[in-house]
């Protein structure tokens, strides 16, 4: 009978748990002993849970982005009255709304106005850089290379341009994104329909390619491990150095499609770079927007990168009649 | 083989219960240069020409007593002959007050009389219709208003608006910021709902609609922020509600502040605007204090217009059936307008209306 083999893991270790490399003697209170083995976890994953390293940083951010959860939540809770039935009906529509723009940039706003956004952001951004030193120095305790901090520093760089850095550079909090399920959604379209058309930003058209082009490498290199899996090929490292029968025949197939095959290492450059640069191509697109560029689509067509279609030989009212409309 | 069970049909139709799917037939048109996306979505029926009230009876020839001469206290009609002053009046009560009848408006002992403030109401109603008749062809063509354009039947139109009552605290206890709250007005979006009072009553200039700078590099002339835009963006999401249309029936999306790659419509909702807000700000807030109470928002403000209460989902309101062709009396304004006009005019109006009541 046929069968499908890669959905789940089919092989489950149970063995001795692997605890890792030792740790110096400082530092040995901060990762926890004990370890368990998940049957569930184990289905998608690696059946052993633990040990977890959470250590001083772990725990700042952990508490810091729980209380700008908090804060975010108690303030959508306040604005439906405090009424739990209708924060679950309309949780979607709910937001903390940044300061209006008579604020300026000033961190001093009163809490109902934008204070507690400006707080949420604080709390937010030092429980995500306190993360990011988190997988620095965890790299850096197993020996590793830092792509992961940097991967994760592209995001935290878009993020950052998105409720801070921009607003900072336009001297308003008015210009920062709400934090809310549907209101952020409706900020991104006025965001476009004010700078006339975020397409024709060429930073958010690479953000788009690396986007899509993340997309299209995730696939094409899952798609190859898992149809090579019956022949070992989901030991990816070991093929990188041992090559063995499954690298020969995913190598072979891309040869074969398309001429040209990346190799078990660099197929994860193309994925890093492609993801990482998703984000920073992303962050330079927005930063520029309303600081340098103020109308993608009449820049577009300065640098001729936007099509002219003919003229539908309509006239602003305003400029033919000079009327008030009647 | 496999076996079909009832949870098998319930998972299919699993999607269809997060989609917001229009089972309606649809019709779809180009609309503009091919490639651009100017697609037209119509649903097929909303554009076949309405069922409208008939004419009470034959258009009165011309000719007769005027109905100021017939009739006591008449007046904006006091110009058509009393034989067509009837006739629209038995037109009127059957737009506005089907139920009630004459009596909605006035006192069946002395019909001259104008203690009943519905008349007083009809009366301006009336002006405003001949106002916008004559001088907002650029929005209404040659189809026109009658009162039944927005009242259909009801001594209140179906869809106007107030505003709403005044927030005496900032505390975020129950503060949404005017928006954040799913409303048929936002089209169940998140977006401000004081877009229609901001832009349709006599608060901000029109022109400020619009957001998109006409320059490629920041300047000083246009410093809308990006939640600032958020309050056209819901404007529009309106009239798209209440044209029943999607975005490219006036915009080419590729532009939505150029002119010169919009569609004539754009220029047709841009002088509809304005006449909203003409109607609101001349004819309706200076009602307000002719309303009783019942007939007041939270606010205290009278019931106003915005594009729903004409078009209500319609593009051409009721199909474009050109009901005023058989009303020529709502054509023109016959008398001079009470409402509209500079300041002077207005307390002379006011003036001659004192000594003309009773």
């Amino acid at each position: 009978m046929a069968q499908y083999q890669n959905i789940f893991t089919q092989v489950q270790l149970r063995a001795s748990p692997e605890l890792g490399v030792p740790l110096p003697p400082e530092q040995q209170g901060s990762r926890t002993q004990g370890t368990t083995f998940s049957h569930i976890m184990g289905l998608i994953g690696q059946a052993q849970i633990g040990p977890i390293y959470l250590g001083y940083l772990g725990v700042a951010s952990l508490v810091l982005g729980l209380i700008a959860f908090e804060i975010i939540g108690l303030n959508m809770l306040a604005s439906v009255g405090w009424d739990p039935v209708q924060f679950v009906r309309q949780l979607f529509w709910l937001s903390l709304e940044p300061p209006s723009a008579e604020y300026g940039f000033t961190p001093f706003v009163p809490l109902a106005e934008g204070g507690w956004f400006i707080l949420t952001g604080l709390c937010f951004t030092s429980s995500v850089i306190l993360w990011w030193i988190r997988t620095y120095r965890r790299a850096s305790a197993l020996g590793m290379g830092k792509h992961v901090s940097w991967a994760f520093a592209s995001a935290i760089f878009l993020m950052l341009v998105l409720g801070f850095i921009r607003p900072m550079f336009m001297g308003s909090w008015a210009e920062a994104v709400p934090y809310g399920i549907f209101p952020h959604l409706d900020w991104t379209a006025a965001f476009s329909i004010r700078y006339g058309n975020l397409f024709y930003n060429p930073f958010h058209a690479l953000s788009i390619v690396f986007l899509y082009g993340s997309v299209l490498l995730f696939a094409m290199h899952g798609a190859t491990i898992l149809a090579v899996g019956r022949y070992g090929g989901e030991r990816e490292i070991e093929q990188i150095t041992d090559r063995g029968t499954a690298s020969e025949r995913a190598a072979l197939f891309w040869r074969w499609t398309m001429g040209f095959n990346a190799t078990m290492e660099s197929i994860h450059r193309w994925a890093w770079w492609f993801a990482v640069l998703t984000t920073l191509t992303g962050g330079i697109g927005i930063l520029l927007t309303g600081t340098v560029v103020d109308n993608w689509y009449l820049w577009a067509q300065e640098h001729g990168y936007a099509s002219l279609y003919p003229d539908s030989g309509v006239v602003d009212p305003a400029a033919s009649t000079g009327s008030t409309g009647q | 083989m496999m076996k079909f069970k009832a949870y098998h049909v319930a998972l299919a139709a699993l999607p269809l219960t997060l989609t917001a799917c229009e089972f309606a037939p649809k019709t779809t048109e180009q609309n503009g240069i091919a490639g651009t996306g100017m697609n037209q979505v119509n649903v097929t029926d909303a554009n076949i020409p309405a069922d409208v009230p008939p004419p009470p009876y034959d258009l009165p020839p011309p000719g007769g007593p005027r109905a100021s001469e017939v009739y006591e206290n008449v007046q904006v009609l006091g110009d058509i002959s009393a034989d067509e002053f009837n006739y629209l009046m038995a037109a009127i009560t059957e737009w506005v007050a089907p139920e009630q009848g004459c009596n909605y408006c006035h006192n069946p002992a002395n019909m001259a009389s104008d203690e009943v403030y519905t008349k007083g109401v009809a009366r301006s109603m009336i002006q405003m219709t001949q106002d916008v008749n004559q001088n907002w062809s650029s929005h209404v063509s040659d189809t026109g208003v009658t009162c039944w354009t927005c009242h259909r039947g009801n001594n209140i139109p179906e869809n106007v608006w107030t505003l709403p009552e005044e927030r005496t605290s900032n505390a975020i206890n129950g503060n949404r910021r005017g928006q954040n709250e799913p409303m048929e007005s936002t089209g169940y979006s998140s977006l401000p709902n004081i877009a229609v009072a901001r832009y349709l009553l006599d608060g901000d200039d029109p022109a400020e609609i619009g957001v998109a700078s006409e320059t490629m590099h920041p300047t000083d002339a246009n410093t809308v922020s990006t939640m600032d835009t958020e309050a056209t963006f819901s404007l529009m999401i309106h009239m798209s509600n209440s044209l029943g249309v999607n975005c490219t029936y006036c915009h080419n999306t590729q532009a939505f502040a150029e002119w010169n790659r919009s569609t004539p419509a754009r220029a047709t909702a841009w002088h509809g605007i304005r006449m909203v807000r003409n109607i609101n700000s001349e004819y309706i807030t200076p009602l307000t204090s002719a309303f009783p109470d019942n007939r007041l928002g939270p606010a205290g403000d009278p019931y106003k217009t915005n594009c729903t209460t004409c078009h209500q989902g319609q593009n051409l309101p009721m199909g474009g059936v050109q009901m005023v062709a058989d009303y020529p009396a709502l054509r023109t304004l016959l008398a001079a307008p009470s409402r509209v006009g500079t300041a002077e005019e207005d307390d002379a109006d006011a003036g001659s209306e004192m000594t003309d009541t009773n």
